[in-house]
């Protein structure tokens, strides 16, 4: 039974801002193991989705699976939920006042209740594992932008995370900055780890995903692997998107 | 360096007054009246008296101050962030909203009467006990401003940062957002400490013999202003200064701990 369920089963998602309507019934299914890309133009809801799927915007109607368990019920503790599914934003968010280390380990050692040395020596792997090792004692703001996002990929890891969701992650970042961030997700696609993610990068989501989906209006406008969605898209909207992001 | 500096030239500017008003104005030399004032009848212990006193009344007033003006600061701010509102949020954030307006709405110096004299009158509460309620209230309401502003100056994105991480609100709160909202408010807290600090000179108003009223009975013992009124300002400048010092390192302190 278990392996036939989804990892994330959505359905009927509807998110409404006052009198603005920004999904409109998303239903999409999301495998283990699956790297999921979503694109779309801006305004059409690929964030706000993403941020329904932890709850960091309460969906107005719709359910949301995660593992079989339904997030979008009241009796869930999401706060325990959100610790399976992680997410990586396009500002990082870091937090200023605590070193690379200790952003990596305070949600293990708070949430988790692990200790700290133990925390600290997987923090190590991780950091090691991203190649920020030697900056385990700096404090955000010494780091470049491509190495923050880097370590926030690194703080999203060390919760042991069964899904790892990233909204834009290299859109705030220099031109030069954003390979070496898109290694560390292309390295992590190939752990095994679900990923989705919400991105303008193209050869990424060519490369690494195991299915693109295209957003419009709020719905999901089309869904196939990379080669169908990118080479042969049937959706008119959807050439047209190509058309000006392939260039 | 600078600091020491402008302490001494405070200090020196204040002496020269004091010496050179005395010269002009006084017949008598300045040694005399500062013993008729101080030193006979050991009048100078009003001044040490009177300073424990108010020392005592701010230190508690700013504990008070604290704890109440971060909880309401907290809960104003989660109300703001929360997405349904009911009607038991609402009460409590108009209770909270209507708390501030009549404590910064009023003068601290009426509210002091009105505790002891009103709400405490049949009662045993000693005076000291009521200025810790009152001045600590009142600090409470400004301190409660200062540090919802320092909760929204910290970016939205921390607290969606520790939310996705699995954090409580309150989690959230107390890891992420107060330690930054903390760091940018403290030249307005040092601030407010100050003006606590010299408000509570109207303490007299009760009855407690603190340092303001010290130097008042000196005044009323010796009939002379001069002396007694520019002992009790120096005291005054003396602990604000050292206030001002203490915070300053506290600020140079968090500096250090990144940006």
């Amino acid at each position: 039974m278990e392996n036939n369920k989804p990892m994330i089963h959505v359905e009927g998602l509807c998110k409404s801002f006052g009198k603005i309507d920004v999904l409109n019934g998303v239903d999409i299914d999301i495998e283990k193991g699956e790297v999921l890309v979503i694109i779309g133009p801006s305004g059409c809801g690929k964030s706000t989705f993403l941020r329904c799927l932890n709850r960091l915007e309460e969906p107005t109607a719709g359910k949301i699976f995660l593992d079989g368990t339904e997030i979008t019920s009241p009796k869930t503790n999401i706060n325990q939920q959100r610790q399976k599914m992680m997410m990586v934003f396009q500002h990082f968010n870091l937090f200023p006042h605590k070193t690379i280390l200790q952003n990596l380990t305070i949600g293990p050692i708070k949430l988790k209740k692990m200790s700290k040395a133990e925390a600290e020596e997987k923090a190590m792997k991780i950091l090691e594992r991203i190649g920020m090792a030697e900056k385990a004692y700096a404090y955000p703001s010494q780091l470049s932008g491509g190495q923050k996002q880097r370590v926030a990929i690194g703080r999203a890891l060390a919760m042991d995370p069964e899904v790892i969701l990233f909204d834009e992650p290299t859109s705030a970042l220099d031109p030069e900055m954003v390979g070496e961030v898109l290694e560390v997700m292309k390295e992590l696609a190939k752990s095994g780890i679900t990923m989705i993610c919400v991105t303008h990068e193209m050869g990424f989501a060519r490369e690494v995903a195991s299915n693109i989906v295209f957003f419009d209006n709020g719905v999901v406008a089309e869904k196939g692997t990379p080669q169908e969605v990118l080479n042969n898209p049937k959706n008119e909207r959807l050439q047209n998107f190509l058309a000006k992001v392939l260039v | 360096m600078k600091r020491k500096k402008n302490l001494f030239f405070a200090i020196l500017a204040m002496l020269l007054i004091i010496m050179s008003t005395t010269v002009v104005s006084a017949q008598s030399n300045f040694i005399d009246k500062f013993h008729h004032n101080f030193i006979a009848d050991q009048r100078w212990k009003y001044l040490t008296n009177g300073l424990l006193i108010t020392l005592e009344i701010s230190v508690v007033a700013v504990l008070i101050g604290i704890v109440g003006g971060f909880l309401i600061a907290i809960l104003r701010s989660t109300f703001d962030t929360i997405e349904k509102k009911n009607i038991f949020t609402k009460t409590i954030n108009w209770i909270l909203k209507a708390y501030i307006t009549v404590i910064r709405g009023t003068p601290a110096v009426i509210q002091l009467m009105i505790i002891y004299f009103v709400v405490f009158a049949t009662t045993n509460v000693d005076k000291v006990t009521a200025a810790f309620i009152s001045f600590g209230i009142n600090s409470s309401a400004y301190i409660a401003e200062i540090v919802r502003s320092g909760i929204m100056s910290v970016d939205p994105g921390q607290f969606e940062a520790g939310r996705s991480l699995g954090f409580s609100h309150a989690g959230t709160m107390w890891h992420f957002i107060l330690p930054q909202a903390f760091k940018n408010i403290l030249p307005a807290l040092g601030n407010e400490f100050i003006v606590l600090v010299k408000e509570t000179s109207i303490a007299g108003y009760i009855g407690i013999v603190d340092l303001t009223k010290g130097g008042d009975i000196i005044r009323s013992r010796t009939y002379e202003a001069f002396l007694p009124l520019i002992a009790v300002a120096l005291i005054y400048l003396v602990i604000v200064m050292f206030l001002t010092m203490l915070v300053g390192k506290l600020e140079r302190r968090l500096k250090t701990d990144g940006k």
